[in-house]
């Protein structure tokens, strides 16, 4: 069944957690919550596909494991607490899976944050409909300037690169 | 009689307490983010609170997502830090105050707060950070200053309960507190936050135009953030920055007026803006608080002047 669209599935980058997902990725998020436990990850380290028969998980599911691929993980069900738990396992920072998800360096990706991370203008609406929120916007100095259809992008250009084919192929299923 | 007599807001960041755990506190990276909370102990340590309410959220620690309760209250007499994948945090157990915890459950329940009851509950960063950051070194005994009711609430899956709903939680909160009979001078703390995003591609998202607009708004206008839709959180705070959400619960249980006693904000710690403020009821029964001097007087004397110019105008 195609999963509703929902007003949040404009956010650019971005998989929201939703009742939907958790439903999903229940799987993937239990297998990642035994990985708390030190003899579960010695397990899993020993025979991955093993371990993850243990566990209700789609192939799809299964192979984004396996690979690592963080963002699908999340599109998939998993929720990043959850999976962060994933990373910890093969002595990853948090900063690193960050950098992997946003299809940064760690290095750039920490010199952004310590630039003071990444600018919300031109990051608020896939379709450019998105407006800025009209509740705090007003009390904000000075007038939060609108991000148009198109404005230029102050995000890493490959962040946007990945989540665009992405959500497209969300849409599809 | 109970009283809530400050609210205090502080974010909950996980590498704030590895920081703590493992020593860093000097490093000048950390230094910038911990002297922000200087004030504030010196602060609570004056004010000596009988209890604390605090308001956070679990991830994915003491619950899975076996069980995802909206509202939990913890009714124990004791939280242990739980395990968070590198053995717990090297922080005492928590002691609860089970008398006023289900005092409190019972009469928001009848408010029509459906909580879900906690008397077995292990407790993660999200609570353990912010009591680090805000009562500073633990004592020599080996125990935090106060004992603590915590309130773990879903913001982890979506939808997390709305903005309005806190603030009224919140509302209901206070009266509970009101209503028991023991003379506890009580604080209530809101926790995460602020602007966050650490999921997806867009994850480093920081939005620090809008964090000052939410503090701005906490003390003198908490209604119109009681009404920002999960959307605009999401959109313009980051995915996760919907934590804020429990911000509202504290603001909620404070008195319509409070003072602003202190404020701290730095970008970033880890991948989140850090926000820190501590808002303080005024005295029943006297125009402002006497205790917290330098913001109250402020408050006073601009208020006077706003008065003053009205009139002349």
């Amino acid at each position: 069944m195609a999963r509703p669209g929902q007003a949040y599935d404009d956010i650019p980058g971005t998989f929201v957690f939703d009742a939907e997902r958790s439903r999903e990725g229940y799987g993937i998020n239990m297998f990642c919550m035994s990985l708390m436990k030190d003899e579960n990850r010695k397990a899993f380290k020993a025979n991955e596909a093993e371990y993850l028969k243990k566990f209700p998980l789609t192939p799809k599911q299964t192979e984004a494991i396996l690979k690592r691929d963080y963002n699908r993980l999340l599109e998939l069900g998993g929720n990043i607490y959850f999976t962060a738990k994933l990373g910890a396992t093969d002595g990853h920072s948090f900063q690193h899976l960050a950098a992997v998800m946003t299809g940064n360096t760690q290095e750039d990706y920490a010199k952004m944050m310590l630039g003071g991370g990444r600018s919300v203008e031109g990051n608020r609406s896939r379709s450019g409909k998105g407006e800025p929120s009209k509740l705090l916007a007003a009390a904000a100095p000075k007038k939060v300037s609108v991000a148009k259809a198109g404005a230029k992008l102050r995000a890493k250009p490959k962040a946007k690169a990945k989540a665009k084919p992405k959500s497209k192929s969300a849409r599809r299923k | 009689m109970a009283r809530i007599v400050a609210g205090i807001g502080s974010s909950h960041v996980p590498a704030i307490g590895a920081a703590i755990d493992n020593h860093k506190t000097e490093e000048p990276y950390w230094k910038r983010v911990f002297s922000g909370f200087e004030k504030s102990q010196a602060w609570i340590r004056e004010l000596k609170p009988d209890v604390a309410i605090i308001v956070y959220n679990d991830h994915a620690s003491a619950f899975s997502v076996d069980l995802i309760p909206t509202f939990a209250l913890g009714c124990a007499a004791e939280f242990p830090p739980a395990d968070e994948g590198w053995g717990p945090r090297p922080v005492p157990v928590v002691k609860g105050y089970p008398p006023l915890a289900s005092h409190i459950a019972q009469s928001v329940i009848l408010d029509e707060f459906d909580l879900t009851i906690c008397n077995k509950m292990e407790v993660d960063h999200g609570m353990t950070v912010p009591m680090n950051l805000v009562f500073g070194d633990v004592g020599k005994d080996g125990r935090w200053p106060c004992p603590v009711i915590p309130l773990a609430v879903n913001v982890v899956m979506y939808p997390p309960p709305t903005g309005h709903r806190c603030f009224m939680l919140g509302r209901a909160i206070r009266k509970a507190v009101e209503s028991y009979p023991e003379d506890l001078k009580v604080v209530i703390f809101g926790t995460g936050g602020l602007s966050h995003q650490i999921s997806g591609p867009r994850a480093g998202l920081i939005n620090s135009k809008w964090d000052k607009a939410f503090l701005d708004n906490l003390s003198v206008n908490p209604e119109k953030l009681a009404k920002i839709p999960h959307i605009d959180y999401m959109r313009e705070a980051g995915a996760e920055g919907i934590e804020m959400v429990m911000w509202l619960i504290m603001r909620g249980a404070l008195d319509d007026k409070v003072d602003e006693v202190y404020r701290f904000y730095t970008v970033p710690a880890s991948n989140t803006a850090v926000g820190h403020i501590i808002l303080a009821n005024r005295e029943r029964g006297t125009r402002a608080s006497g205790k917290h001097k330098p913001a109250a007087a402020k408050h006073k004397r601009a208020a006077a002047r706003v008065k003053i110019e009205r009139k002349r105008g």
